[in-house]
């Protein structure tokens, strides 16, 4: 049996939706899920897109400074600026999706796909919806909506909070 | 031998956990399951999967490049 000490549940906001910043948020909700956690992930402005049934997720070099790929054995910065060339976003998201294929990292697709199957509990924020004007047939099945204080309530009892 | 046996190489984390979890439950209480995997952070992520789930974690050992973890289903 899981020692008395241990967290029992974990909620997390999910607020970006670029195809790196998803990883983090599907990782750790199906990570905990596997080790007995109860998970709650609330989606609200960008991290919203995260739930849509089609994803075309990409990357951005703007705003990630620290990016680099590794390219010849060596890394290739990213620097801020060539993500105002036409095509610079477009080829990080391809190099980025390959490595991912390459290396066994999963889909944020599959990722998902476990999340739900894990029962994680996932809150699409409603005010969220309306401002974007997304539809819910737009998104997967599962989640329901919400709002902060529906957030809060989960919050308030669940022993690990995080926002990214 | 362990009563199942799972091949999560070639996968990244954390797919061999979320792999394992699910093959426990084909385990019964008391069974063993074999995972071998080539992601070397599932050493360390193995070891904690189990202290927090109360499953024992029997062996952890490297087969050459392969990591083999073998996991007694306590639960």
């Amino acid at each position: 049996m899981s020692s008395e000490t241990n967290a029992k549940s974990m909620s997390m906001i999910v607020t970006k939706g670029t195809l790196d910043w998803a990883y983090p948020p599907f990782i750790l909700a199906t990570t905990a899920a596997a080790m007995g956690l109860e998970v709650t992930m609330f989606f609200t402005f960008y991290g919203l897109g995260l739930l849509k049934k089609d994803l075309n997720l990409k990357i951005s070099t703007l705003g990630n400074p620290a990016m680099e790929m590794p390219m010849m054995g060596m890394h290739m910065a990213m620097p801020n600026i060539v993500s105002a060339l036409p095509g610079v976003d477009g080829m990080a998201t391809g190099m980025m999706k390959n490595l991912i294929k390459k290396k066994g990292v999963a889909s944020i697709e599959d990722l998902r796909e476990l999340a739900v199957e894990a029962d994680v509990n996932m809150i699409a924020c409603q005010m969220t919806m309306d401002l974007f004007e997304y539809k819910r047939e737009d998104m997967i099945d599962g989640p329901s909506l919400g709002g902060a204080a529906t957030y809060i309530e989960v919050a308030s009892k669940t022993d690990i909070n995080l926002y990214i | 031998m362990a009563d199942q046996v799972l091949d999560a190489k070639g996968l990244n984390c954390p797919l061999p956990i979320l792999r394992a979890k699910k093959a426990l439950k084909e385990v019964p209480t008391g069974g063993t399951l074999e995972v071998q995997a080539t992601d070397p952070g599932s050493v360390k992520d193995f070891e904690a999967f189990c202290r927090s789930t109360g499953n024992e974690l029997l062996e952890s050992r490297q087969e050459g490049g392969t990591y083999v973890f073998l996991i007694k289903n306590l639960n």
